[in-house]
């Protein structure tokens, strides 16, 4: 049923629709997109999209983990780690859709 | 940095558009991508992440300020998993060790 799962191609597809640019260029400026929004991310800045959510960097100290397979203790070194944080509207939208309404 | 300055980066590479074009870029994404997690759809992003639904069962909660039990219906959130190539690059840069010959990844 719902186990479709959308990719680059649907979104230059929309872009391609919407705007009336050619295929390729449409394409470009989805990676575009997508580069200027990583770039910022990797700098350690916040992505904020008004309606749709905020990108946020959160750096992690160094904590004891464990191979889940041996059981050994393995130090896990810091890192950045990014979440993603829905926005009200994101989620209203996502919860708006009736489920069984075909038919 | 916010959707409009975003738009901007954007348009001040594509000199031939208009930032209002750019915005309507920006936005039939953003759209796309909502549309189909409302549908109930994955999104997938290669090198980006992977945005998904994942249902919450209804639950008791508890009104925090008055304690008060209220019914919680089931519901479902949005899910964002950091892709590969972004994980790597967030902790690339950062912190000492970016000398190290870590992968990179070519698609």
């Amino acid at each position: 049923m719902s186990a479709k799962t959308v990719t680059r191609a649907d979104l230059c597809e929309a872009v391609y629709q919407k705007l009336g640019l050619s295929r390729t260029e449409s394409a470009a400026l989805v990676e575009l997109v997508l580069k200027e929004i990583t770039d910022c991310l990797e700098r350690g800045e916040t992505v904020k999209l008004s309606s749709f959510g905020s990108f946020v960097v959160r750096k992690k100290g160094q904590r004891i983990g464990r191979n889940p397979k041996t059981g050994k203790e393995v130090p896990i070194s810091p890192r950045r780690v990014m979440v993603f944080k829905p926005s009200a509207i994101l989620k209203q939208r996502i919860n708006a859709e009736p489920v069984g309404a075909e038919d | 940095m916010i959707k409009s300055e975003l738009v901007q980066r954007i348009a001040a590479q594509n000199p031939h558009l208009y930032q209002r074009d750019v915005e309507n870029i920006v936005n039939a994404i953003l759209n796309e991508i909502t549309a189909a997690l409302a549908r109930g759809d994955r999104v997938e992003l290669r090198g980006f992440g992977a945005f998904s639904v994942k249902e919450r069962p209804a639950r008791t909660g508890r009104n925090p300020r008055t304690g008060q039990h209220v019914e919680v219906d089931q519901k479902c959130v949005p899910f964002f998993k950091t892709g590969k190539e972004m994980r790597e690059r967030l902790n690339r840069s950062d912190i000492d060790d970016d000398s190290s010959p870590s992968k990179d990844i070519a698609s």
